[in-house]
């Protein structure tokens, strides 16, 4: 006999309540950054050695400017969720495992917003 | 009740290294490289959105020997991750699970890894026209 309700049993989330949640979008982004990445470090290899110059016309085109946020959203978001998994498998002590996961997660929010304000204030600024 | 020291997976130290657990790990410890290497990535950015200035002293930094070890280090971790990370989701697919299929997507992960290194590396020397 099972003492899982039905309503529980119908929504197939299990004790954590987000079901395969965390690895579909791990899979979802790491699909996304496929292109993203080799898109990424071709418009890199392209640009290297550029000046002020260059890459304030390169980022002031929305195209690239919205793929890169893209890149940025996709990485950051991916990397978390990666992170969070190293940290669940490999630290055992509780508190420090909160904490961990409370600095990978709130660093991640900081970098990919700073990341994405830099990037737009380039393109509203040409 | 001895909770506290049941033995938890993944367990590293207690199996031979073999090559598909090796790649597995270095699957893992790319991936936390890329992600402490994404500092670099918005230090630039926002030396970029910040003025003149700030953007030549990054490109100093990043175009210094060490800054170019680090990408170098970068570019290598993020090729494997890509990679391997592709030979992932083939699994996540069900696919390649025989152990000679595996030992040879993982032979092709290293030498894609090499390839596209190699070729960013000398497609950015040549972009910058020091070949």
């Amino acid at each position: 006999m099972s003492l899982r309700s039905p309503l529980g049993r119908a929504k197939g989330l299990g004790s954590a309540h987000e079901g395969t949640g965390h690895w579909w979008i791990q899979r979802l982004t790491s699909i996304a950054l496929v292109p993203l990445t080799l898109w990424f470090v071709a418009s890199v290899v392209a640009m290297a050695g550029a000046d002020y110059f260059a890459i304030q016309e390169w980022l002031s085109s929305p195209v690239v400017a919205g793929i890169l946020i893209l890149f940025l959203v996709a990485g950051f978001y991916h990397g978390a969720l990666g992170m969070q998994v190293v940290i669940e498998d490999y630290v055992h002590h509780e508190g420090a495992k909160i904490a961990g996961l409370m600095i990978v997660n709130g660093l991640s929010l900081v970098l990919g917003l700073a990341g994405v304000l830099a990037i737009l204030s380039v393109l509203f600024k040409a | 009740m001895s909770v506290q020291n049941r033995p938890l997976s993944p367990h590293l130290q207690v199996y031979r290294p073999q090559m598909t657990s090796v790649l597995s790990i270095v699957h893992r410890l790319t991936g936390v490289a890329l992600t402490a290497g994404s500092l670099l990535f918005v230090y630039w950015l926002v030396a970029a959105a910040t003025g003149a200035e700030a953007y030549e002293t990054a490109r100093d930094l990043i175009g210094s020997w060490f800054g170019r070890l680090l990408l170098f280090g970068w570019t290598v971790a993020l090729f494997y991750h890509l990679c391997n990370g592709i030979r992932h989701l083939f699994w996540d697919a069900g696919l390649g699970y025989e152990l000679s299929t595996a030992q040879r997507s993982g032979l092709v992960v290293l030498a894609g890894t090499v390839v596209l290194t190699l070729v960013a590396w000398i497609a950015g020397y040549a972009a910058m026209g020091a070949l």
